[in-house]
């Protein structure tokens, strides 16, 4: 599949590593190329600079003929804006947004986004931990 | 009206000014204490701190019960979201974004965002407007014949618009060599050739009738 990740933290950089390890076609966008540290030496997709809530960057990234888009900057709003511009503009087959707010990310799972909350599962991770319900 | 302003920097504090010197209930939400503390000082309590993004300020806001959301901090995806989440948590009827980025204002649209305000467009259309040069700009300078070649646009409301060449006066020396018609190609106009809007002339003047040249083509 033909992948494009807005955001190359953490998490993002480790998901287009893992990505990239299992065969798809990776770009990865970030507003600072120092953030690419974050992507694994092995890493054979592209790596792109720019600010990905901007529908030039979007299609300068390939998102027009993507099959996935994933959106995991650390602002909720920019990753919100981008999500919707790649369901909404370009058509994207499967589109996740990550939202830290758990209560935006409610209202925007109820507009029609697939999305994924840290802090829920962060939460949800250690109160089964704290209970011995195993994490 | 109740209007909820996200956003009190510059654009936020005057434009809050304005609509409360018409009436209406105003609250402006904004994330740093400083500027709420100026605000609270100039215009009284009508300032909130908070993340207009958030549902719970908004909540706190009673933005159920506002008519119109206001989001003009100086980022396009807060504006969008503030609108997006007072639209559809909170049923607000009418909102309006500030946008930065002009490339944005279709994906607003299509989000559902009422209206759309860019300043870069603004300002783009009033130097459009107010600055003649840009219709008119210079293709060629033939130094020897102290002449010039220069491009003009004909607007729609332009005063030559259906007129026939020989009925335009044009400054001494100068001529009209060429009219560019998106239907028709390029021609070389005849007297009785009629200028339409959005014509490209090509005319030959002196630079010191450059102004009157406009003035006959674009007034």
């Amino acid at each position: 599949m033909k992948i494009v990740i807005m955001g190359c933290g953490r998490v993002g950089g480790m998901l287009a590593g893992m990505l990239d390890e299992s065969g798809h076609q990776v770009t990865v966008i970030d507003i600072d190329s120092w953030s690419f540290r974050w992507l694994p030496r092995s890493f054979g997709g592209k790596a792109l600079v720019g600010d990905g809530t901007d529908v030039e960057t979007l299609r300068m990234a390939g998102i027009e003929e993507a099959d996935v888009f994933v959106s995991t900057t650390q602002g909720d709003n920019r990753n919100v804006m981008a999500a919707q511009a790649a369901k909404h503009i370009f058509n994207v087959h499967k589109v996740v947004c990550r939202i830290y707010d758990p209560l935006r990310e409610e209202l925007y799972r109820s507009m029609g986004l697939e999305t994924m909350s840290p802090t829920k599962l962060g939460a949800n991770a250690l109160m089964n931990i704290i209970l011995g319900k195993g994490g | 009206m109740y209007i909820i302003v996200v956003g009190g920097g510059k654009v936020g504090y005057f434009l809050s000014l304005a609509l409360l010197s018409e009436g209406h209930e105003i609250l402006i939400i904004e994330k740093e204490a400083d500027k709420c503390k100026v605000i609270a000082e100039e215009l009284g309590s009508v300032v909130m701190r908070g993340d207009g993004c958030e549902v719970r300020t908004l909540e706190d806001a009673g933005a159920n019960r506002a008519d119109l959301m206001v989001a003009v901090t100086h980022r396009d995806e807060v504006n969008l979201v503030a609108c997006q989440v007072a639209k559809h948590r909170f049923g607000v009827k009418r909102t309006i974004a500030r946008i930065s980025n002009p490339k944005n204002e279709a994906l607003f649209k299509m989000l559902g965002i009422d209206v759309t305000v860019s300043s870069t467009n603004l300002i783009l259309e009033h130097i459009e407007e107010k600055l003649p040069t840009h219709s008119m700009s210079h293709l060629l300078t033939l130094e020897d014949g102290d002449l010039e070649i220069v491009e003009v646009n004909v607007k729609p409301d332009s005063a030559v618009v259906g007129k026939r060449v020989s009925d335009i006066v044009l400054p001494v020396n100068s001529l009209i060599c060429l009219i560019i018609n998106s239907a028709r190609g390029a021609q070389v106009p005849t007297g009785s050739s009629v200028i339409e809007a959005g014509d490209h002339i090509i005319a030959v003047a002196q630079p010191e009738q450059e102004m009157e040249l406009r003035t006959a083509l674009t007034g």
